[in-house]
């Protein structure tokens, strides 16, 4: 198994494509940094308009904390795309190269195949996922420097201590490998179906902005569905920068406001995981080549 | 002696079409077993079903004296194939290539012999080029050393010659020779060409719309004194029953339609046409064909025409 998996991340990291991502992730952070570094605090009293008249904030709001929350809200809508580049290309890819017959004649078992083949998706996601802390989290902390951070929520705000904040933002990311592999195992799935890589990713695309819409729109009819919906789950990494509160309504470092929320919707997320890979493995192994 | 190759009754539905119909053929040890239809016959069907690419609807396939699809590793681990285009990675050198699928076949090569096998097939100077800047004839060479490199005692090669040039179409027949002779593997190759297989091919199958046409020796197919005769009888079934139980059995070949066929020498015809008389078998017509090639026209014979290519 171990020399299926070297084989798929050798054949993964040798195509040009593989690289689109690091560069857009690479691109799209140095963007944000770029204007933040440039205009940040016409941002930040943009950000606090509403507030500014009840609250004063002491400190460096515009810190590295506060520009990796930026920029994972704006990226982590993205970055699906980007995961569905590879993923939803490792079935269909090789059966538009036609190597998809030469690999299935070797002695290697269906299932193995495609177990490895998704491994190493799961591979590039990670990868994907690391250089994006690396940029939008490290790298920030050094350009901007630390400080507390400073959240508005829809009805309320949320301060983190400066020392309160790496580990949430490690959960995070934990989390966030979490969804992007459910995006990236529905990818894998569709690519079984198809002989080029458009239709797989498209359709991955499609079926996310599409459960988006539902998640995100509030109708009772719509509401009964949203809990059985990955997308809704997806952005469960936003419940490790919220914090519970003791009576005399002080922050408890440390805490997180609903672990169990955090812990359902990991769990929802696996299990779709688990189905769609479960599937791809069972439509796989009786699947005709014909390609 | 044990076949190397069982295949007994196979069948393959697509929805509603029946690309191969109860398909029986068998292929000895070191036979170069010629596969021979026109395009769409079935031939690739059946050869994806040998490699197992395709499941069978029906049917059972033998290989190495073990059912494939219940040994299917072990069985793989000891073939070699091409299926139609020999795709590789094409953003990957020859030799990354090579390198590639010897360690999918469960074989650990060393870097010298993997240029020695690249040498046979004329590729060792390209080692280092990526596979996209090769012409289809070196892809085709790469793909049949990519499907040697395990030393495999089977190999399938299905229409290896499509899309060559003459002298590639004569690198890839001298090198299932070699195979075949210097090295003593078994080597299954489907052509659409009926001289190619000719010129390669210890035994024969011919198969159109799925079925089984004729299965020999070559030497005996391709024996210009043998030809094949087709009658039209009143009563088949009692025609059929009534040669069975002649001399003329062994003569018979699988039904076509409404004819009966036999295979036998030309000088053999006249006795033929006595026996007929004698055994009661009343006759509608009597019809030789002339040699393998003008019935292969003839029982091929449909929408799109056979290539007889020759260089």
């Amino acid at each position: 198994m171990w020399t299926l998996i070297q084989i798929e991340l050798f054949k993964i990291f040798r195509r040009p494509r593989t690289y689109i991502a690091f560069a857009a992730i690479t691109g799209l952070i140095g963007i944000i940094q770029f204007g933040l570094k440039l205009d940040g605090a016409a941002y930040i009293d943009f950000m606090m308009r509403d507030i500014n008249s009840s609250i004063t904030v002491e400190g460096k709001i515009l810190n590295g904390y506060q520009v990796c929350y930026i920029s994972l809200q704006v990226l982590l809508v993205h970055v699906p795309l980007l995961i569905a580049l590879v993923a939803a290309d490792m079935i269909s890819g090789e059966a538009n190269m036609g190597t998809l017959r030469i690999m299935l004649t070797k002695p290697i078992s269906r299932t193995r195949f495609l177990l490895a083949k998704f491994l190493a998706a799961t591979a590039y996601t990670f990868l994907l996922l690391v250089w994006l802390a690396i940029l939008a989290l490290l790298l920030n902390m050094l350009i901007f420097g630390t400080d507390d951070l400073f959240l508005l929520k829809s009805d309320y705000v949320v301060l983190l201590k400066k020392d309160d904040i790496f580990w949430r933002y490690i959960w995070a990311f934990a989390f966030a490998m979490l969804a992007m592999t459910t995006v990236a195992s529905l990818g894998f799935l569709f690519s079984l179906f198809a002989e080029n890589s458009i239709g797989p990713i498209v359709a991955t695309m499609s079926v996310i902005i599409f459960f988006t819409i539902l998640s995100t729109l509030n109708i009772p009819v719509f509401n009964k569905l949203k809990p059985f919906l990955f997308t809704t789950h997806m952005i469960g990494w936003k419940e490790f920068f919220d914090i519970k509160v003791n009576d005399a309504n002080e922050a408890i470092v440390g805490s997180i406001q609903n672990p169990q929320k955090i812990i359902t919707s990991a769990l929802v997320l696996m299990a779709h995981i688990v189905g769609f890979v479960t599937a791809a493995v069972v439509i796989f192994k009786r699947k005709d080549v014909l390609s | 002696m044990e076949p190397i190759v069982k295949v007994t009754g196979l069948t393959k539905s697509f929805k509603h079409i029946t690309a191969v119909q109860d398909l029986s053929f068998s292929v000895n040890e070191g036979d170069v077993y010629g596969f021979l239809g026109q395009n769409g016959a079935g031939k690739s069907t059946t050869i994806r079903m040998l490699a197992t690419l395709i499941r069978p609807t029906q049917g059972s396939i033998e290989i190495f004296g073990r059912p494939l699809l219940t040994n299917r590793n072990e069985i793989l681990r000891q073939v070699g194939a091409v299926i139609e285009k020999p795709d590789v990675y094409k953003y990957l050198s020859a030799y990354e290539n090579l390198e590639l699928f010897a360690r999918l076949s469960g074989v650990k090569v060393s870097r010298e012999k993997l240029m020695q096998q690249l040498d046979k097939v004329g590729l060792s100077h390209r080692a280092k080029d990526t596979v996209k800047t090769f012409s289809q004839g070196m892809k085709q060479r790469l793909g049949i050393a990519i499907a040697l490199v395990h030393d495999p005692k089977l190999i399938i090669l299905d229409e290896p010659t499509n899309g060559l040039d003459p002298q590639g179409i004569a690198d890839i027949r001298n090198l299932v020779l070699h195979l075949s002779r210097d090295l003593k593997k078994t080597v299954i190759v489907s052509s659409h060409l009926l001289n190619e297989i000719e010129q390669v091919a210890s035994r024969v199958l011919i198969i159109d719309k799925g079925r089984k046409i004729i299965e020999g020796n070559a030497a005996d197919l391709f024996d210009p004194a043998q030809t094949i005769v087709e009658l039209q009888t009143f009563d088949n079934v009692y025609a059929i029953q009534q040669l069975q139980l002649s001399a003329w059995s062994k003569h018979l070949q699988p039904q076509r339609d409404t004819a009966i066929l036999i295979r036998l020498d030309r000088q053999q015809i006249p006795q033929l046409h006595r026996d007929l008389v004698d055994m009661d078998i009343q006759l509608l017509s009597l019809q030789p064909r002339h040699s393998l090639e003008d019935y292969f026209l003839q029982v091929t014979s449909g929408n799109q025409h056979v290539d007889t290519y020759s260089n």
